[in-house]
């Protein structure tokens, strides 16, 4: 039973993502978690103040209940299916990341650097974290789409624009990670 | 029971991406580093399981649970938004290692700090919201 506690590998966990996104398709759907910021926007009310959120949310109930399921799931993955050998970097990386001031895994998912209850005591830390999650979902819903919606849905039904987007990912985390995080940690 | 599938589905995806370690903020980091094959092994086996299983939903007709077509509905043409959205959102990514799924997925792991990352997903999707119709797409 250890397959359960070890990280799973590339080929089984992508396979299994991409069944997930086939399954949605099965059941009539289409694969995509930032169209939910979307339909909690609305929910909050937005709709009063910008179009783009005056649509039917209760059309799109049936992805916020997966993305319940996913909150389950990480739960129960963290929680009951985790052991000290996870996350097992390449070395070079961890090296890199201790120059940055930035805890090594041991198990972790997340470094207490970022993720840590300590961030709580440090506006640095809680603007980072928010200037991130704008960046993200300003970025999804220009871009029409995230890892799931493009990366995943897009590029398997082989669409010319979620390429376009992938590539656009792919530049700016490169540039975050190269240029930038050594600037901010 | 409708509603079942979707929370299973879900919580399916929540146990495969944290156990593949896709919502962890040190994979993605090593992932831009070049430094692992894992994440690019990831995306790259679930692209090809959905275009190998697409092109036979397209070639068999299949139809859906309740029997109608499967429809997938193509990309808008364009390519502004498509460059520039996607660069934003590379840069949110890297910096705090969550796409839109683990975030949920981590806050429901309560790694609680994340909920700044939703925060701010909610932010970011307000301004474009807002700024939509200004925005070359």
């Amino acid at each position: 039973m250890d397959y359960l506690y070890t990280t799973w590998p590339w080929y089984i966990s992508g396979f299994i993502i991409g069944m997930i996104m086939l399954c949605l398709n099965y059941f009539g759907k289409v694969f995509g978690m930032s169209s939910n910021l979307r339909t909690l926007c609305t929910i909050a009310g937005a709709g009063k103040h910008a179009d783009f959120f005056k649509f039917d949310w209760k059309a799109q109930r049936w992805n916020l209940l997966v993305v319940f399921g996913a909150m389950l799931g990480g739960f129960v993955a963290v929680h009951f299916m985790s052991d000290a050998s996870n996350v097992s970097l390449n070395p070079a990386t961890v090296a890199q990341l201790a120059e940055l001031n930035i805890d090594a895994p041991e198990g972790k998912i997340a470094p207490d650097a970022l993720f840590g209850n300590a961030v709580f005591q440090s506006p640095k830390m809680i603007a980072i974290l928010i200037i991130g999650g704008i960046l993200i979902g300003f970025g999804s819903r220009y871009a029409g789409g995230c890892t799931s919606g493009h990366a995943i849905s897009g590029l398997s039904n082989l669409q010319l624009p979620s390429l376009k987007a992938v590539i656009g990912f792919f530049v700016g985390g490169l540039v975050m990670v190269h240029f930038l995080l050594p600037l901010i940690f | 029971m409708k509603y079942l599938r979707y929370i299973l589905v879900g919580f399916i995806f929540g146990i495969v991406l944290t156990k593949s370690e896709a919502v962890s903020w040190y994979r993605i980091y090593e992932m831009f580093q070049f430094q692992s094959f894992h994440m690019y092994g990831i995306i790259g086996v679930a692209v090809i399981t959905g275009i190998v299983g697409i092109q036979l939903i397209k070639r068999l007709n299949v139809k859906d649970i309740d029997g109608n077509p499967i429809v997938i509905v193509p990309k808008e043409s364009g390519s502004a938004r498509y460059w520039i959205g996607g660069v934003f959102f590379g840069l949110g990514w890297a910096l705090v290692g969550a796409c839109p799924g683990p975030i949920f997925i981590l806050l429901g792991a309560g790694i609680l700090p994340t909920i700044f990352i939703l925060i701010g997903a909610l932010v970011g999707t307000y301004i474009y919201g807002l700024l939509k119709d200004k925005l070359p797409h």
